[in-house]
């Protein structure tokens, strides 16, 4: 076990960091002693919630952490729940379960892409603002991010806290007419992904190089999102239910959210590391695309995480098209379940990273302990490192206002659940 | 512009997916932009804290020691003041804490607790402040956005549903699954508006809407009873999405003891 943990292993708050931030800069001599991104986003206790929860209900339970990750959620959840039980819900619930996966990276990719990211890169204050300029770029935008609620709607019934997921595969199986309506949309809206990576790829984006290790799942065959080994630029190669012995999460007193350290250090998940980890597992047609931006990966350049979002766009629009031809209707969309007692582990790529859970469970199928490490607060010390890197290279002797939008840019970057609180970053420099 | 209505969409505790109801609409997003001024929405990008708005929407509830002052604040700052999604209304499925003792539960888990900033309870807006209107849901449904903006902007009291999902699950001629494979569905006493989506999707409906008028707590707790569940699962039942709305408090601490 790890000795820089300082908290018990068994961590029942999941600060959830969506909410209030600042960031607090200490100059002394032109060089930048301390640095702290506070979150004071209020715990909200989810894994003490789930403490006495039969397993039907972790599903619809960690659906609730995020509306905007709700699938991360429920596909690390049933995953280690169905690790505990021993069962293999087949193929059919499998292939379903990424086309649900490509939908959740559609819907908030796009989002975050048109919402958040461009409105910075194209100098404008919102997206309504930006839209008055790009109608058409929003547009595609805000049709991308709908076709991933509509892949959501699919096989959840609506797109935000989805009910359709449960431990064993699906409640319900998709008619064959719904799915070619969607495979029909998806079809005509592979040109407007391609058109996204290249038009993202042409960003003015600051040309600044840093030194970081990433993390991401990889699987045999395919680009990863359910499942896979958690491996790192660094060599690092593990199953998931080694991450306790290689990650360690402590408390630090400026923020609720707990840093995640690998063998102590600050580490990189999300798209970008997700793509430099797993080049030779894009589709060709997707590669080809990436390969024409000029823009090479795998990138220490954080602000190619943008294109990163893009080109993972572009390849769940493949994914889905492909799963979606070969779609066979089935009566058993879920198989039997029978409980067991032990502890299961799950992992999988939330839009934002690697989404970690461990349960415990009686032989009833109670949960009597919950551990779940969201992707925000494993992001948390490298975006402390990037913005103490990027904003000493970019000069500390600019006024506040200029270092606040560049400290709200460079953090925005890491898509962090955070992202709507960096829009008011209160930046407090006390400069000696 | 001048006299283009203003709005402001606040967050609380919540997992922000409440204001989906406005990020998700699609194109509609940029039409409403037009009708009225987003003046403050910071995850879509406006911030102004303090402005003086038409319509106020909350999300979230009231679980931090500042939420208090800054709920204030907004209801001073707003003519209509609207909750959206379970957090807002009923202090959604954080105000699980409670039932519970939630400070012990921060003193256990952080190493250094004093460093949190959090009440033992979560609870509605409405317990703070004068609220309007209230949109239930967990999440609420963009059509229940839309047409409260509509209704206000026309002048007309918005309409309020209190119709069970029952009822919906009828209109949408679905089977019912309590009826024809014994599931312990929460129809009967919770407030549509969902569309009745878990039942056509052959589940149970867990209430994420909440408790609809004169829920009937009692006779559906002994109906599942009848379906052979024990009491803590009854209890869970009724403390899930919704806990803080006092039917389904009162019907879970009765099964509870």
């Amino acid at each position: 076990m790890s000795e820089e943990r300082n908290i018990p292993i068994k961590l029942p708050v999941l600060a959830r960091v969506e909410g209030e931030g600042s960031l607090e800069l200490d100059i002394r001599d032109g060089r930048i002693e301390h640095l702290k991104l506070h979150i004071f986003e209020p715990p909200r206790m989810f894994e003490k919630f789930l403490e006495g929860r039969e397993y039907t209900e972790v599903p619809d339970m960690v659906a609730r952490i995020c509306g905007i990750c709700p699938v991360a959620y429920q596909m690390s959840a049933v995953h280690a729940i169905e690790g505990v039980f021993g069962i293999d819900p087949g193929p059919w619930v499998r292939t379903m379960r990424r086309l649900l996966y490509c939908g959740e990276w559609l819907q908030s990719h796009a989002l975050h892409i048109h919402m958040l990211a461009a409105p910075d890169f194209l100098g404008f204050a919102s997206v309504t603002e930006m839209a008055r300029k790009y109608p058409d770029e929003v547009r595609r935008g805000l049709g991308l991010q709908g076709l991933g609620n509509d892949i959501i709607h699919l096989l959840g019934a609506r797109s935000v806290h989805p009910v359709g997921v449960c431990v064993g595969g699906f409640h319900h199986a998709p008619g064959r007419v719904q799915a070619e309506e969607l495979l029909n949309k998806l079809r005509a809206a592979l040109s407007d992904a391609g058109e996204l990576v290249r038009w993202t790829a042409g960003f003015d984006l600051p040309q600044v190089e840093q030194v970081f290790t990433t993390v991401a799942l990889r699987h045999e065959n395919e680009y990863p999102m359910n499942e896979g080994r958690i491996v790192s630029s660094a060599g690092l190669d593990i199953a998931v239910d080694e991450y306790e012995t290689h990650f360690a999460e402590h408390q630090e007193p400026h923020s609720t959210a707990l840093h995640s350290l690998l063998e102590g250090e600050p580490y990189l998940v999300g798209p970008l590391a997700r793509l430099n980890l797993n080049l030779d597992r894009l589709p060709h047609a997707v590669r080809t695309v990436l390969e024409e931006t000029g823009i090479r990966f795998p990138s220490h350049n954080m602000y190619h995480s943008v294109v990163a979002r893009a080109v993972e766009i572009l390849l769940a629009v493949h994914e889905a098209i492909a799963i979606l031809e070969s779609y066979e209707e089935t009566t058993t969309p879920a198989v039997e379940v029978h409980t067991k007692a032990g502890t299961g582990y799950g992992c999988t790529e939330a839009p934002r990273g690697i989404l970690w859970h461990r349960y415990d469970l009686d032989s009833k199928g109670l949960v009597t302990a919950a551990r779940i490490v969201p992707p925000t607060s494993q992001n948390q010390a490298r975006i402390e490192e990037d913005l103490r890197l990027s904003l000493q290279a970019f000069g500390l002797d600019r006024d506040n206002d200029t270092l606040r939008q560049r400290g709200e840019m460079a953090i925005r970057n890491y898509d962090p659940c955070i992202s709507c609180a960096t829009h008011f970053l209160d930046l407090r420099v006390r400069r000696t | 512009m001048a006299d283009k209505p203003k709005i402001a969409v606040h967050k609380f505790a919540s997992c922000d997916g409440c204001q989906l109801a406005f990020l998700g609409m699609g194109e509609d997003l940029l039409t409403l932009s037009e009708l009225v001024d987003i003046v403050h929405f910071v995850e879509a990008g406006p911030v102004a804290t303090d402005a003086e708005v038409d319509i106020a929407f909350v999300e979230g509830s009231i679980s931090a020691p500042d939420d208090l002052e800054r709920i204030r604040a907004i209801r001073e700052h707003s003519h209509y003041l609207i909750t959206i999604g379970a957090c807002a209304t009923s202090g959604g499925l954080q105000a699980l804490r409670n039932f519970a003792d939630a400070d012990e539960w921060v003193t256990s888990i952080y190493a250094k607790p004093d460093y949190i900033r959090s009440l033992s309870t979560s609870t509605p807006i409405a317990a703070h402040v004068k609220v309007d209107l209230e949109l239930w849901g967990c999440p609420v449904d963009r059509r229940q956005v839309l047409a409260a903006i509509r209704d206000l902007l026309s002048g007309v009291a918005p309409a309020f549903e209190q119709d069970k999902v029952c009822l919906e699950c009828k209109r949408e001629q679905a089977v019912c699954v309590m009826v024809t494979r014994g599931l312990p569905c929460l129809g009967p006493v919770t407030r549509t508006g969902c569309g009745a989506l878990c039942p056509r999707f052959g589940r149970d409906c867990y209430a994420c809407f909440g408790p609809g008028e004169n829920a009937n707590t009692e006779s559906l707790s002994r109906r599942f009873e009848g379906l052979g569940l024990m009491p803590d699962a009854i209890a869970r039942r009724f403390h899930f999405i919704n806990s803080g709305a006092p039917p389904f408090t009162e019907a879970g601490q009765g099964k509870d003891k």
